[in-house]
């Protein structure tokens, strides 16, 4: 097995597919749609045995620092723009690749306005495993 | 009784459920239950009769289940149906379940949580921890796995090859929390290995010996990976070597040669070198010949142009690279490594950092960056 991020983006990555509004421009109907459908899909992972995690952010970010012997962290921002924005995370243990690129393109699927999938991209990330023992 | 000892029961304890009639899914949940009752209970109230113990109640839990979950007629008929007929059979109960877990209808990864859970005597808690995953994640995966070997029947002929791999896997990888998954795997393999009387499964514990011999000297105290080279070999435990050794010499005598054999005796050849610059090479890839004759296998071309650079110089060891596949996993770090041995300085160094942005494990990563580093640091000066 093996585990994989799904990195849901606010901002960055390719170009948009399709155009929609930002989500708090859409009904409630619709938002609750978009929530249900990444819930479902994570219980139904948890069915599958393949759901490890998932967590969602806060877009308030702010840099912080080391900044010398004896002197407290140094802070910078919340930015309003920039470039790229995490909103959450899945991580899955899938038995392939395959599998991982599989279930990242439902989660793609969720919809948006008008309960029509939203085409988003996700940004799909091995992690890094413990090293094998036998590797002569 | 220590836990090693309570987990050896399992296997047994639901071999006679099945053989008083209960079906495999629920007699193992119900072993399940009990063993968690017996973690809980037996440090303070060790029973005199450990395997009657979990017997009684893990045929009570199962009694329970199925009075919940149906007809009161099916349970009268069960119970009615009593002890089972005929003297019990520990071991073809325990090599069945071997089987069944290993069934080639399941996943590898579903095949090793089964594994684990029915014949290991694990808890979920304790596999899910060793593969980093919720416990309920685990859960679903054992249940699942156990939906899938359903309709297969115990007394079904087994296939041996996948029970090994299954082991192997177990020994190979996953993370040591709370139980050590090697110790498991060997111990598990020396069970198979006592009921099957076959080569192939007594070649793969004296693989795994011989490479377990090498743990104390496989990592820094922080974690690092120390390559074989640069082991400090008076840490090798000997007691392990020469077992490894002996049921491999055994078997090879046998002249069944099989994959296992073959990279046991790789290892034998290194366990057997005082020093590095004293491993016998040409044999080494001899055998890479052989496990290649056997397996098929891009890694083990991989692996056996690294025994070629060692045996006839970095030259040979390039030329015999140039016939593995570029995807293989591991490449660019061994044509580093090759690089570096032919005098290519500055190649080797952009090859290890390429090889380490690659590398799919944390350990693996760190050792190729520092190879890196150390090459650039020379090319400094």
């Amino acid at each position: 097995m093996a585990k994989y991020l799904l990195l849901k983006h606010y901002r960055g990555g390719p170009a948009r597919v399709v155009d929609f509004d930002p989500i708090d421009r859409w009904t409630p109907t619709e938002i609750d749609a978009h929530v249900q459908y990444m819930n479902d899909w994570a219980a139904k992972l948890e069915g599958t045995g393949e759901y490890v995690d998932g967590q969602a952010l806060s877009p308030e970010g702010t840099f912080v620092r080391y900044d010398g012997e004896g002197r407290p962290p140094v802070t910078d921002g919340p930015f309003a723009e920039t470039k790229d924005l995490i909103a959450g995370w899945m991580v899955i243990d899938v038995e392939t690749y395959e599998r991982a690129l599989e279930l990242a393109g439902e989660l793609s699927a969720a919809p948006g306005p008008d309960g029509k999938p939203i085409y988003e991209w996700l940004e799909i990330r091995p992690f890094l495993t413990a090293p094998p023992t036998i590797t002569e | 009784m220590n836990e090693t000892l309570l987990r050896e029961l399992i296997p047994a304890v639901t071999g006679v459920l099945v053989r008083r009639g209960a079906d495999f899914a629920t007699a193992e949940d119900a072993v399940q239950e009990a063993l968690i009752r017996a973690l809980a209970t037996w440090p303070k109230n060790p029973p005199a009769d450990p395997k009657g113990w979990l017997i009684t109640v893990a045929w009570r839990k199962f009694l329970d289940t199925t009075r919940t979950e149906s007809s009161r007629h099916a349970r009268e008929a069960l119970v009615a149906a009593g002890p089972p007929p005929g003297p019990a059979d520990d071991t073809a109960d325990t090599l069945q379940l071997y089987f069944l877990c290993a069934h080639p209808s399941l996943t590898p990864a579903s095949a090793v949580a089964l594994t684990l859970r029915a014949v290991g005597g694990l808890t979920t808690r304790q596999i899910a921890e060793a593969y980093l995953v919720p416990e309920a994640t685990m859960a679903q995966r054992i249940s699942r796995a156990k939906r899938t070997v359903s309709g297969v029947r115990l007394d079904e002929p087994g296939d041996l090859a996948t029970v090994l791999r299954v082991l192997y896997l177990v020994f190979n990888e996953g993370y040591s929390g709370e139980v050590d998954l090697a110790d498991e795997a060997i111990r598990l393999t020396r069970q198979v290995t006592s009921m099957t009387d076959d080569e192939e499964a007594s070649g793969l514990l004296a693989l795994m010996l011989l490479h377990h011999a090498r743990r104390a000297a496989r990592t820094t105290p922080n974690g690092g990976l120390v390559p074989l080279a640069e082991q400090d070999r008076s840490r090798w435990d000997t007691a392990l070597i020469a077992e490894g050794v002996a049921i491999l010499q055994a078997d090879l005598a046998r002249d069944r040669l099989g994959e296992y054999q073959a990279q046991a005796a790789i290892a034998a050849l290194h366990a057997d070198a005082q020093t590095a610059e004293e491993t016998d090479w040409v044999q080494i890839v001899e055998w890479y010949d052989e496990l290649d004759r056997l397996t098929d296998n891009p890694v083990v071309r991989l692996n056996r142009a690294v025994a070629v650079g060692e045996a006839d110089g970095a030259q040979a060891g390039l030329a015999a690279l140039e016939q593995v596949d570029p995807v293989v996993p591991r490449r660019t770090a061994v044509e580093a490594y090759l690089r570096e041995r032919s005098g290519e300085i500055a190649l080797a160094a952009r090859l290890y950092g390429d090889a380490a942005r690659a590398a799919t494990n944390l350990a693996e990563r760190d050792h190729l960056t520092r190879q890196a580093a150390r090459l650039h640091s020379v090319l400094r000066d």
